[in-house]
């Protein structure tokens, strides 16, 4: 009990440190800063939760935080100024996959209620669409693939066949959580989706929709907090996925273009050729 | 009652992000979409829980992925955050 409520009121310091430091993120004389204090919350955040008591054996953790460390660091220095944002996609899909990888080992920890199902399938579903949606933004931005929107005919009809298909296998994932056909459904359809919600987006408008795409991961985060009852999660989660859309309006304003106009043109430009 | 009380907390996190972000200079957008990435890299903490719960095996290989997987977000993100943010005070 007492540990719980230690980790507990290290979530809330954690949560005030996010909560600065966007907010000092959002200014260029403190946005440095800023960085720094929301790193410092996460840092507590992931220290304090080792002390959980769920957490039995430690092997696999470190050796999961030492290889995405090296990683992470070795990108994040050697990558060139110029190629940032891909950078941002390419670390946003990675988020993306973790939040779905803790979404389905939920289905393994305790049996889950209907509405933890619902969460569970949420986080994978979300997680998917952000993974393979910001590797699609990530080969654009560095011209791995061709900038150029890519739309073939009946993509529209493809895409609402697809989404249709996804709501019905998650409803039937949800009924049938011990059917794992279901899950590698969910898991391979909203796979597609991400790739197919990106690709027919040119190249400029990319910065925008890998900033949509950081909001979906914080959705993720945040539905995967739901799954396996982590309020801290939850927090964050839901301030990336609020302040990730607000941020997509500004960029999207700024650039004399429309959200939806942006978002819908695999939808909708079909005709037209892009 | 435990879903009233989660459901309160997201409601009030979602008003708290809309607010949070107002009026950021186009030089920022970048940096400010890249450390907010970094935030969402919290599902860590989730993935903390699955690698070292011991439920099953599969639930720790897929909770290994995860955390590293996350880190490389949470590392990855905050440093080229801060590296955006230093070249744009020189300049």
């Amino acid at each position: 009990m007492g540990i719980e409520l230690l980790v507990n009121l290290s979530y809330v310091a954690a949560a005030v440190l996010f909560i600065f430091g966007l907010k000092m993120l959002g200014s260029p004389a403190t946005a440095r800063k800023g960085n720094l204090v929301s790193a410092v919350g996460m840092f507590i955040a992931v220290v304090i939760t080792l002390l959980d008591q769920s957490i039995i054996d430690y092997k696999w953790i470190a050796v999961g935080i030492v290889a995405g460390g090296v990683v992470g660091a070795v990108i994040a220095r050697s990558v060139a100024m110029t190629s940032m944002p891909e950078m941002v996609a390419m670390f946003n899909g990675f988020g993306g996959i973790a939040s779905l990888l803790v979404g389905w080992a939920a289905l393994y920890g305790f049996e889950a209620n209907a509405f933890e199902m619902i969460t569970i399938a949420l986080s994978i579903l979300i997680g998917g669409v952000t993974f393979t949606g910001s590797m699609i933004a990530y080969g654009k931005l560095s011209e791995k693939m061709p900038g150029r929107p890519l739309v073939f005919a009946g993509q529209r009809v493809f895409n609402i066949l697809l989404i249709l298909a996804i709501i019905a296998s998650t409803v039937m994932f949800v009924l049938n959580p011990e059917q794992h056909l279901y899950l590698y459904l969910v898991v391979g359809l909203s796979a597609l989706l991400g790739i197919m919600l990106v690709i027919p987006i040119g190249g400029a408008d990319m910065p925008v929709v890998i900033s949509l795409l950081n909001s979906y991961s914080g959705l993720a985060a945040c539905a995967a907090g739901f799954a396996i009852n982590n309020i801290i999660l939850i927090v964050a989660g839901a301030l990336v996925g609020a302040s990730g859309i607000i941020l997509t309006q500004i960029m999207c304003k700024a650039m004399n273009r429309s959200l939806s106009n942006v978002l819908f043109s695999g939808f909708t430009k079909v005709a037209a050729g892009g | 009652m435990e879903i009233v009380f989660l459901a309160f907390i997201l409601m009030l996190s979602i008003f708290l992000g809309f607010e949070l972000i107002n009026k950021v200079p186009a030089t920022l957008h970048t940096p400010l979409m890249s450390g907010s990435n970094a935030i969402s890299g919290i599902t860590l903490v989730g993935a903390l829980t699955s690698a070292g719960a011991e439920h099953t095996v599969l639930a720790t290989v897929l909770g290994t992925i995860a955390v590293a997987m996350a880190t490389i977000n949470v590392i990855g993100g905050y440093m080229v955050t801060d590296r955006m943010l230093a070249m744009f005070k020189k300049g």
